[in-house]
This record gives structure tokens, sequence and C-alpha cells, in this order.
């Protein structure tokens, strides 16, 4: 076993005995950003408690334990970058080890979200690289009996320069081990770096070619039974009668159970009353399921439907809001105004349809239970199942696999609920797997808003005043918390923060009450917020007569970082060339999470109404570079994940339930209507951003905009395309 | 429920299902083979793609009677293709997936397409990948790997 130091500072870094020979680093990333995603409050103990650790073996392999969940955003290749960077260590020799299962020994929430991996991580995962190579080398010079400062290191290994001796880092983890940790081992220099900033292959892709990468579906254990679930068609119904007669009786089928939400779920939405069948098949399972014939109290909700929620939203709308944000005085600038412009934007609800439907499987025995679930939120799943099972939270143990697709729905554990309490009905391992059409119809869903606009415009045609009155549901408040000051912070991103230098700013929020389970959808209120401002903005710059994108350069005077990616997009998408016939141009820009990005979208116009969008460049500043591959892969996929919910992305509430249940009634952007797409990354040594999330933002107010310019007729609803019918007005 | 014998990447299996069990179930539950991955159950989104008698179906909405007569190759068997091969190097090259599960599918309707036409326009790539969804966004990563594999050029101005 490798030997642990004394280290007694109340400090980052320790090292300890845990994981086995060789050298070990324990460390704390702090939560700051998880809790900004999650809405959790940061605590500090002032007790030393790690949430990460750093192994290095005697056979030179170094694996790196964190927190977060691989669901293809590549954090599994980009944090263990960050050591290797530090460490002089060859990437081959790198691995991210698996997740800890159990989330209650961990010093902070364990969860994936708020694009916050790496930039929560950059820093600290330098530093122990940098640690262990400090401890490296001194026990290299110790063992020779030499200097460190005479000593460097190279492809895992300490060389003594002048002797040319070498030692690999497998042979010395054990010496290292027990030696004093350096306080503040020196960084390198980011001009010497040799990994960071260049395109890593990313470890899971061989995995991913060949079939063999594990999701939360492909889990199979001895004994184990699967579920489907027939839920409540309205959300917050009850089950009144169940005929299971017919179902109980088809090959396969164990048992037929009744699931009602314990009191808490039902405050918060999290799961919903339903049916469950549970066989030794899927397919059984599903198929008695259908066979069900099952009587429901439609509850509250039963008369609710779209219709309703935009009646309540536009009369809410009528009435002044929270102040978000106030600068001047916008009402006194718009009645002294030369011309006002005014708009409503409406976006609707959307489901985040991963391609891998929500899935768990759960074992849960009088000792203990196990968890495998594709999860963003490690804590939750186990306080999910310690509530179910009765059992204290650190005999459920959470595996996580990876995701097929995160997209903020797997930081919900709705369908870890039921995967635990059918094992625990059952006393044996059970699968629950959503079909696609329970996945559309039981998501926790973006929220629909509604927007009132008015902007004044001086004589000149200048931007005097801008007022905003956003009216929707709140997430916080749908998961049962109450916004500080009335404002919830993720309904307002992207709308509060509106970054033109305008004197007079008016930004208010109404949150509605509506029953509709609300969950994070990649970038959040970015989504909407992005949408509505920017094309308000073209709607503005149309009206004043002004280029949509010199006016927002002279309204960024002030914003150098939204400036550069502006003008890198433009500049390289030739804005202000002659386009071919038919053809016009949108611009749009937004910082989320930390990052700067503009998209300028090149759409053409069928007879129709229906765009095709044909490029799409794409330009963002995110900071400290560590993996560009990954980052025009996350800018590139957010584009098409926004683009699809631009142009077709609806859920409609009927009856108090979802209409739409699959890809027919929910399409999707696929290879056909694919754009060409350019990412440039901006060289900054400014302030770091995340990259899950914001290529998502600006791709819709970009084709929208695109389709004013050439109609002259601004697109103030999503989705572009309803039911097959485009809602642009062709002249 | 009856006894059927189908053929799996060259392997006769013997299974006792209910002729009307869509393939992939059989494929995914009962032998054990989960490559193959569950998207939409209506042939909507392509991640079930495997091979029937070298045709590309989607198993979610094929019977595993229909199997009985002719031999089923799926992502498990794709490396013993040579044209798998060259896409499973390809799709590694041009670093395709994200998330990675719709993956298995999108692979098995490339290799379809270059079996039936070795040098693809971009065209004939959108006709046979068009029924695979990607919700990562992956497409374009896809068209440049098949092209690749094809050794084939991307056309510009869509």
């Amino acid at each position: 076993m490798g030997a642990s130091s004394q280290l007694s500072r109340r400090d980052f870094l320790k090292t300890g005995a845990t994981i086995g020979a060789g050298l070990t680093i324990a460390f704390y990333l702090p939560s700051r950003l998880t809790a900004l995603a999650f809405g959790e409050t940061p605590s500090d103990a002032g007790v030393f408690a790690p949430n990460g650790w750093v192994h290095i073996g005697t056979d030179g392999v170094v694996t790196l334990t964190v927190d977060k969940s691989e669901m293809g955003q590549g954090v599994n290749t980009a944090l263990p970058m960050l050591i290797a960077e530090e460490l002089d260590v060859d990437f081959d020799n790198v691995r991210a080890g698996a997740t800890p299962v159990n989330p209650a020994g961990w010093a902070r929430r364990m969860g994936t979200g708020g694009s916050s991996s790496v930039r929560g991580s950059y820093d600290m995962l330098r530093k122990v690289g940098a640690t262990a190579r400090a401890m490296l080398v001194a026990a290299a010079a110790q063992q020779w009996g030499v200097d460190a400062s005479g000593c460097r290191t190279e492809h895992g290994a300490v060389i003594h320069t002048a002797t040319k001796r070498t030692l690999a880092y497998g042979q010395l983890a054990q010496r290292a081990a027990t030696l004093p940790v350096p306080s503040d081992p020196p960084l390198k220099d980011p001009k010497d770096f040799r990994l960071l900033g260049t395109p890593v292959p990313r470890t899971d892709t061989p995995l991913k070619v060949n079939g063999t990468a594990q999701f939360g579906i492909d889990t199979r254990r001895p004994g184990m039974l699967y579920a489907s679930i027939e839920r409540s068609p309205a959300f917050g119904g009850t089950v009144k009668h169940v005929d299971d007669s017919r179902a109980k009786g088809m090959p396969g089928v164990r048992r037929v159970v009744t699931i009602g939400q314990t009191p808490d779920e039902r405050k918060v939405g999290r799961t919903q009353n339903g049916v469950a069948v549970v066989a030794d098949h899927y397919w059984q399972a599903y198929t008695a399921r259908r066979a069900l014939h099952v009587e429901w109290n439609p509850g509250p909700n039963g008369s609710l439907d779209s219709a309703g929620i935009h009646a309540q939203l536009a009369e809410l709308a009528e009435k002044p809001g929270v102040q978000a944000r106030k600068e001047g005085d916008a009402e006194a600038a718009m009645t002294g105004a030369a011309r006002t412009v005014k708009a409503v934007y409406e976006v609707p609800y959307l489901a985040h349809a991963t391609m891998e439907p929500m899935n768990c499987t759960a074992d849960v025995r009088p000792d203990g239970c196990d968890v495998w679930a594709p999860t963003q939120g490690q804590s939750g799943t186990q306080r999910a199942a310690a509530a179910i099972t009765g059992l204290p939270v650190e005999k459920v143990r959470v595996h996580t696999t990876f995701l097929g697709g995160g997209f903020g729905r797997r930081s919900e554990t709705d369908f870890v609920s039921e995967a635990v309490r059918l094992s625990k009905e059952l006393g044996a391992p059970v699968q629950v797997i959503f079909s696609r059409e329970d996945d559309v119809r039981y998501d926790f869903y973006r929220p629909t808003t509604y927007n009132r606009f008015a902007a004044a415009l001086d004589a000149g045609g200048n931007p005097v005043a801008w007022t905003h009155r956003i009216v929707g549901p709140s997430i916080a408040v749908s998961k049962g918390r109450h916004p500080r000051n009335g404002i919830d912070g993720s309904l307002v991103e992207g709308a509060a923060n509106v970054p033109y230098g305008i004197p007079n700013i008016l930004v208010e929020q109404t949150i509605a009450d509506l029953p509709i389970p609300l969950g994070y959808w990649r970038s959040v209120g970015n989504s909407h917020n992005s949408f509505v401002t920017e094309a308000f903005f073209d709607e503005m710059a149309h009206a004043a007569g002004k280029d949509p994108y010199e006016l927002r350069r002279a309204l960024l005077r002030d914003q150098p970082r939204h400036l550069r990616v502006l003008d890198l997009a433009a500049e390289k998408a030739g804005w202000g060339k002659r386009l071919p016939e038919g053809r016009s141009r949108g611009i749009a820009v937004a910082e989320a999470f930390g990052s700067y990005v503009a998209e300028v979208a090149e759409i053409s116009l069928a007879r129709d109404g229906k765009p095709t969008v044909h490029r799409v460049v794409c330009a963002v500043d995110c900071g400290p570079i560590v993996n560009p591959n990954t980052i025009e892969a996350q800018m590139a996929g957010g584009i098409v994940y926004g683009l699809s919910a631009a142009l077709y992305g609806e859920i409609t509430i009927d009856h108090g339930g979802v209409r739409q249940g699959n890809f027919d009634g929910y399409p999707v952007v696929r290879m056909n209507e694919m754009p060409a797409v350019e990412v440039h990354i901006v060289r900054s040594t400014d302030k770091q951003g995340g990259i899950g999330e914001p290529g998502v933002p600006p791709i819709a107010p970009a084709v929208t905009n695109a389709i004013l310019a050439a109609t002259g007729t601004p697109v103030r609803q999503l989705p572009i395309i309803q039911n097959g019918k485009s809602r642009v007005a062709m002249g | 429920m009856s006894t059927l014998t189908i053929t799996v990447n060259g392997r006769r299996h013997t299974v006792d299902v209910a002729p009307d069990t869509p393939l992939l179930w059989v494929l995914r539950d009962t032998l054990n083979m989960t490559g193959t991955k569950f998207g939409c159950g209506m042939a909507l989104c392509g991640a079930c793609t495997v091979h029937l008698g070298g045709t590309p179906v989607r198993s979610c909405s094929t019977p595993v009677s229909a199997a009985v007569h002719q031999p089923v190759t799926t992502i498990e068997a794709l490396a013993g293709q040579e044209i798998g091969q060259r896409l499973q190097q390809a799709w590694i090259e041009e670093e395709v997936p994200q998330c990675g599960y719709c993956q298995s599918g999108q692979l098995m309707s490339a290799a379809a397409l270059l079996a039936n036409h070795p040098k693809p326009t971009d065209a004939d790539i959108d006709a046979a990948m068009s029924g695979n969804i990607c919700r990562c966004g992956t497409y374009q990563r896809m068209r440049r790997a098949i092209h690749r594999a094809a050794e084939t050029e991307v056309s510009h101005g869509r």
C-alpha cells in the first residue's frame, strides 16, 4: 500500500492510501459552479474532505477519479488532459477512473451540469498535476542524492539532466508517497503546453464504434426483470381502477404494481402515478402494459391545455413584474422617443429527447441497494433511493454508466425512484425502460415563455430604451425552491444581462403558476431569452433602417468579448458580401455559462415558407482552450440541438398531459437538413467559460433574423414550422 | 411463445419467444447483444438498425419471425467486414461519436450505404442516413467519415 503523508494544513491536497500501491493525491474541487447550476447552497465545513483523487501506480498509469458523468461532452478526456499536461506524462497513460459509488461520502453535491466540469476544475487539476510532478521529482532527487533543481520531467519520467539518469514515475510513486506535499508547486507557462489546446483523441471513441460502450439500458444483472409503466395521462392524476386481468396472464409477466407518489414527490413533481408491469423481458412487460385497462382520476390539471396556458401568460403580461434589471428610466424615455417598436415573442415547452430513453436498474436488498443509472445527478439519485428504501444513504451505491445524452434531463431522479420502488416490491433487480412516448410525455420540460418588448429609438434611429417583460413558469419553483427576491435566475438569464449599451433598460419577470414539470434544458434560460432578445433586436434594427451587425457593433463598444466573436463570425461568414439569389443571412450573439458565441446563419426559403439552413458560421471565446476538437463538436452539436428546437420543437398540453409522443410529432434535424457548420475558436486568455451549452442560444435568432432579412417580417414565435406548416409569411 | 431459430453474425440461436417480438428485443434481452440500441420503437430514429440478409432494417419494428430465413448482422460483427472496418476507422479518425448511443445504428446504415454505393455522393449519404437521428448533432462528422472511408470528397454548397 502507498504511504500517506502528514499534511496537517487545511488545504486542497493530501496523500492517502485509499486507492492502492503508488502515490495518491486527494484534493477538493469547490462546488460553486455546480451550485449555480443546481441551486445548491455551497457549504464550507472547515474540514478537509476530498472529492477527487489522482493515483500514480507503480506501473506508471495515472488515474483521475472525479465525479463527472460522460454524456458525450468529452469530460473523460478533457479532465485527464489537465493532469497529464502539468505532470508531463503521455496521455496514453492517463485514465478517467469510474465515478465513485457513494455520493454521500463526497464533499460536494455529485453531479454534472451547468457547463461547469472543465472551468470548475481547470486550476485545481493543473495544480494537482504539478504537485504530483514535484513530489516525483523530489523522490528521484532523493534516490539519486542530487538536487531537485537539476532534474526535469518528460514522458512520465524524471531525468537528471547532468548525468542523463532516468527513473519512470512508476518506479518513483512509492517513494514519492512518503514525501511532504509541496504547498505551491509552479504551474507551466501556457506557452509551454504540449497537450492543452491540441486536439487530443477522445478515450471513449473506440468503445462507441463497436457497440461495447455500456449505457444505462445495457445494464444486466442476474435475475433481472424489466418494467414498463403506464403513467397518468394528466400530470398529477391518480389511478381510479386497474383491470389487469388480461395483462397478468400474458407470457413472462411477474407482477402488476400500482405506483403512487409520495407526498414529497407530489410536491415537486418528481414522478407520476402509474401502473407498472414487471416481466422477464422488456417486450413482454410493454405488451402486457398495453393490455391494461386503467381508469384515471384526472386530478386538478385534467382540463389544462396550451390555449389556457397561453391565455394565462398573456394576462399576467399585462401587469408589471418583478424588476430583474433597471437602468435609467425606460418608461420616460419611451414617452419622449421619436419612434417606438413593440412586439410579443413566445416560445413553447420543449422536451429533451435524449437518444437513450430514460431508464434505470435497481437492486434493493435488505442490507443495501445498488443503482445503475445513466445520471447527471448521483447525489440526488442516492437520496431518492435512500428515501424509498429507508436505507441509510451510504448503503445506496450509485453506479454511473455512459449516458446516451443528458442535456439536463438526467439530472432528474424520477426514473431512479421508479426502478428502486419496483425492485423493492419485487425483491429482484428491476430495469425500468421508458418507451419513446414515455420519454417525451414524462419529461421535465423547458419552460414556455411569453415576452412583451418595447424599444425606443431617437431621431437618428439609435435605441435609447429597451423594456422586456418575461412571463413564464419557474424551474426553481417547480422543484420546491423559493427564488431570492422573487427572481428566478434561470428564467431571466440571457435577458436581464442583455449586453447592449442602451441607456434605459427595464427587464421584468413574472412567474406563472403552472403544474407542468420543468427542468434544465441545454442552456436553460438562455435557450429562450437569446431567441427573444436577439430576434427583437433585429426587429428594432430593421425599424431603424440599420444593419443588424453594425448596430450590434455600435452597442457592444464596451463589451470586448462579445465584439470579438461577433466580428470574427461576421468576417468568416462574409457579412455584407453578395449572396446567391434567394439566400439571406442572420446574425446573433450571446454570452452563456461564461463563454461568448456569435453565429451567422445563411438560409433560403421555399415557396411554402420553409427555411433551409445552408451554412452556420460560429465564433466562440471560451477562454483558455483544453481540447479544440471537443469545442468544435460541442458547438456544432449545440447548433443542431438549438436548430431542431427552432425549426420543429414544441410540446403542447391537452387535458393536462403532453400531446406529442415520438419523433413524428416531435421532429428533430436529420442528416439531410444538416447545414455546413464552421467553428472558429478565439485564442483567449480571458476567464474560462463552459462549452456544453453555449452553442445553443444564438442559433434560433440567427435563423429567424435571416428570415426577417429575406421577408421583412419577423418570426415572433417558435417553432418556425408547426405541424408541418411554416409560420413564415411569404410575400 | 414458440421456438425459432435465427442466425446472428454467423451463429445459429434457438430462441423461445412470441414470433411477433421485435428482433431488437430478442437481440438485446434474449441473446444479450446490447450493441443494438432502442430509440423509438417506431422505425423513426434508426438507433436499432441491423442488416437482415444484407439490407438495413429497423429491428424495433421487424418481428423476429422475419429473421428466420435471412441472416442477421449487428454492430458486434461490423469489424468482421472490410467495409465495417474502414468505417469504424474513419469514425475514430473523424472523432464522430459524442454520447455514442445512436452510433451503432448510424454505422450499420453507413455500412449498407457503402455496400451499395462504394463511392457515395452527398445526396446518397442524405438518402441513406436521414433515417438515423443523432441528438448530439454529429451529422457533419459522420458525413466526413463516410467520405473518408469511401475515399470520396465532401461536396460544398448545400
